[in-house]
């Protein structure tokens, strides 16, 4: 039996909302870099769902992408967030404003 | 050697760059002074030189220009450094670098031991660099690069002992009073030049003269033209009314008022004058001007003269009294004449200052000539040649003065009246008197100086030498322009040699002759009697009855203590000039004007940004969930847009 693509497509959305709300209400940063990490995993879902009921191959090509991109910035990332623990001995991003003027 | 001329510009240029970049490290007067005054001596080997190739050429042909490079070429502005060596041209560089040379070198005895021998020399190159361009150049702006260059030098060395007090301030700030009033000239000598151009549309001497012959100018403009030129030859050469620089300019070294204030720099004005003959021979309102500017100065000067008890204040006065007989001689159309007074009054007046140097250096700084007095068996050497120069400027025959102030009188009288002749009489007077009495109150009478502080002694050979040169100058300097009435047609060698140059100016200005050598003769013979006369009368006074000066001031009080004040000229102005300029730039241009207008203008413009980025600025809270909400909203805002706009 075919699961039709209205619950892939609900699923990812709910998934991305998640990611949406972590990002903006959750203090500190290894939190929030998780809530990017959904964000970017129910756009995957959403690219493999479409790949796979049109077809087409390229989306499935698109999350290898992503997938590499967002391991990339997470070794980015976290090292960031270590030299920051590092200085200030907290990730609370509410406390790391030292950029500002 | 013509078309070496160019060495005699940049012989004293590189006797600059010598002293001033390596003097401070040799220390060495010797070298300093060798290389300084050497540089110097070449020019003039080389000035000679140009002299007697042009006096080998045909009369015609004697006009040579020796360009070096192109200055400035825009929009048919066509400036180039040239050097126009012609007959007017030639005897200018001669006195500059001839009695030059003789000034270095007493400065090496004169400045011995002073902290900056080198810097001394660097400025004296210097100036006869700037000297030389100024008389050599083809065109106004060359010209105006040595008239500005000559400037800064005068203000330089005005200002040499900077630590020195001098009268109520000092010696800078009497530098400083040089400068701006010789501004004041040049303001006028730069919309000359301004006028020159648009009128004529080049500013190179030849085209400019020729133009001016061959174009149709109305005369008013050529009588602007000239009025402009003539106010900045006033602010150079000290005449009314931009006189009061020169008496303060005596703070400087006396070789420097030697060189720069009495023989070379002041006749800038006179030589740029009659360089510009044809402009102003076109110009009969601006040549009466000349005229009669030049002959106040003269008579107003030698009043000053002679009540003034310093004796390089004495000299001043007598060097703007004796500019103001060669701008006479300018207004009365006799270029020639004011040239040749140029050069004897270089000799004279160099020698009256460096006399003045010498006893000043034996007397310990001491000018006032009432702590003078019988120094005559002291100083031999400087007492003679004092006297030969004081003999020269009375106007005694046969010395150099007697020649060039009589054809000056003779001209004034032949082409402008017997008023300015007789003006002209009653200041070479008054000259013969007060430089007399100079003589007699230095070098006869009463030793009036503390024989336990001063003990008055010759000067070395370094300085002594120069004044015997100078001497020998002044003596028989005159010889070589005898008046026609002595030596026949075309006797006069001096004025036979500059004719060419003149000769289109005074065409125009055509001079009906109509006088008899038998009135010439009477004159000269009036105005000889007249000053040997005053030369006796000073003796009288200052020799034999020195009560009767005391008793004439104390009777004239009024008089005595105008002319012992300059006219208050200096308070005229501090009144009506300086004061209003101070004032007026304190009250309005600095604590309005700058303070409130410009100041606030610029902090009114810093507080509304501030004002504005201060409120902006909050937008910025550092919170970075802030930014990425923000973003949320406006991607959700988009997507509405989006989604609403298919429906």
């Amino acid at each position: 039996m075919q699961i039709p693509i209205e619950y892939y497509l609900i699923l990812s959305a709910f998934m991305f909302t998640v990611g949406i709300v972590g990002v903006l209400t959750r203090r500190n940063a290894i939190v929030v870099f998780m809530s990017i990490e959904l964000m970017l995993n129910s756009a995957n879902l959403t690219f493999i769902t479409f790949s796979s009921f049109l077809g087409d191959a390229a989306g499935q090509l698109f999350v290898f992408f992503v997938m590499a991109v967002a391991a990339a910035e997470a070794a980015v990332g976290l090292a960031i967030i270590i030299a920051i623990f590092r200085n200030k001995l907290t990730v609370n991003i509410d406390e790391i404003n030292i950029l500002k003027w | 050697m013509i078309e070496l001329i160019y060495l005699t510009v940049l012989l004293p240029l590189l006797g600059v760059l010598f002293n001033g970049l390596l003097g401070p490290k040799i220390k060495n007067e010797k070298v300093i002074g060798i290389v300084g005054s050497g540089t110097i001596g070449l020019s003039f080997v080389i000035a000679v030189g140009a002299l007697f190739e042009t006096l080998a050429l045909p009369v015609n042909q004697r006009v040579n220009i020796v360009t070096l490079f192109q200055w400035i070429d825009v929009a048919g502005l066509d400036i180039s450094f040239s050097y126009q060596v012609d007959q007017l041209s030639l005897v200018m560089s001669l006195v500059v670098t001839g009695v030059g040379f003789i000034i270095h070198v007493y400065s090496i005895g004169y400045m011995h031991g002073d902290k900056a021998f080198w810097r001394f020399f660097t400025y004296l190159n210097l100036f006869i660099f700037a000297m030389m361009n100024l008389v050599l150049a083809d065109n106004f702006l060359l010209l105006f690069l040595g008239w500005e260059g000559v400037g800064l030098c005068s203000y330089l060395l005005i200002g040499f002992w900077y630590d020195r007090k001098f009268e109520k301030s000092t010696t800078a700030s009497a530098g400083l009073k040089a400068f701006v009033v010789n501004r004041i000239g040049d303001f006028g000598f730069l919309l000359g030049m301004f006028l020159i151009y648009s009128t004529f549309g080049t500013l190179v001497f030849t085209d400019v003269f020729s133009r001016a012959l061959s174009f149709h100018v109305p005369e008013h403009i050529f009588t602007l033209i000239a009025i402009f030129l003539f106010i900045g030859a006033t602010g150079k050469s000290a005449q009314i009314p931009l006189l009061v620089w020169l008496p303060d300019a005596m703070a400087g070294p006396t070789p420097v008022s030697a060189l720069i204030h009495a023989a070379t720099m002041v006749t800038a004005g006179v030589y740029m004058v009659a360089r510009c003959s044809i402009i102003f021979a076109s110009a009969p309102t601006a040549m009466m001007v000349v005229a009669v500017v030049g002959v106040f100065t003269a008579f107003f000067a030698a009043t000053i003269g002679l009540v003034q008890n310093d004796i390089k204040k004495v000299l001043a006065y007598s060097t703007i009294s004796q500019l103001g007989y060669m701008f006479l001689a300018l207004g009365a159309g006799a270029f020639s004449a004011g040239i040749f007074h140029v050069m004897t009054h270089a000799f004279f007046k160099a020698l009256l200052f460096l006399g003045a140097g010498s006893v000043i250096h034996s007397m310990h700084e001491q000018q006032d000539i009432r702590h003078y007095g019988g120094l005559k068996k002291y100083m031999p050497i400087t007492y003679g040649t004092f006297l030969v120069a004081a003999v020269a400027i009375s106007g005694i025959p046969p010395l150099s003065g007697f020649f060039s102030k009589d054809e000056i009188l003779w001209y004034s009288y032949a082409n402008l009246g017997i008023v300015f002749w007789l003006i002209g009489v009653i200041t070479a007077i008054l000259t013969a008197f007060y430089m007399f009495r100079l003589y007699f109150m230095t070098f006869e009478g009463k030793e009036k100086f503390d024989h336990n502080k001063q003990h008055p002694h010759e000067s070395p050979k370094m300085m002594t030498v120069p004044l015997i040169v100078l001497g020998i100058l002044s003596a028989i300097g005159g010889f070589i322009g005898i008046p026609e009435i002595f030596s026949g047609e075309h006797g006069n060698l001096f004025h036979s040699w500059l004719a060419p140059v003149f000769k289109s100016a005074e065409i125009k200005l055509m001079h009906i002759g109509g006088h008899t050598h038998f009135e010439e003769l009477l004159l000269m013979i009036i105005s000889v009697i007249a000053a040997a006369s005053a030369i006796y009368y000073a003796r009288y006074i200052y020799l034999k009855k020195p009560s009767v000066a005391d008793k004439t001031a104390a009777k004239f009080k009024g008089i005595y203590n105008l002319l012992l004040n300059k006219y208050y000229l200096d308070e005229t102005y501090e009144a009506s000039v300086v004061n209003p300029i101070v004032k007026g730039s304190e009250s309005i241009l600095w604590k309005i004007a700058d303070n409130k207008m410009i100041d606030g203008t610029i902090n009114g413009v810093a507080k509304l940004i501030d004002n504005i980025s201060g409120t902006i600025k909050k937008i910025q809270n550092g919170i970075a969930q802030s930014y990425a909400l923000v973003m949320v909203l406006g991607i959700l805002i988009a997507l509405l847009w989006i989604i609403l706009s298919y429906s």
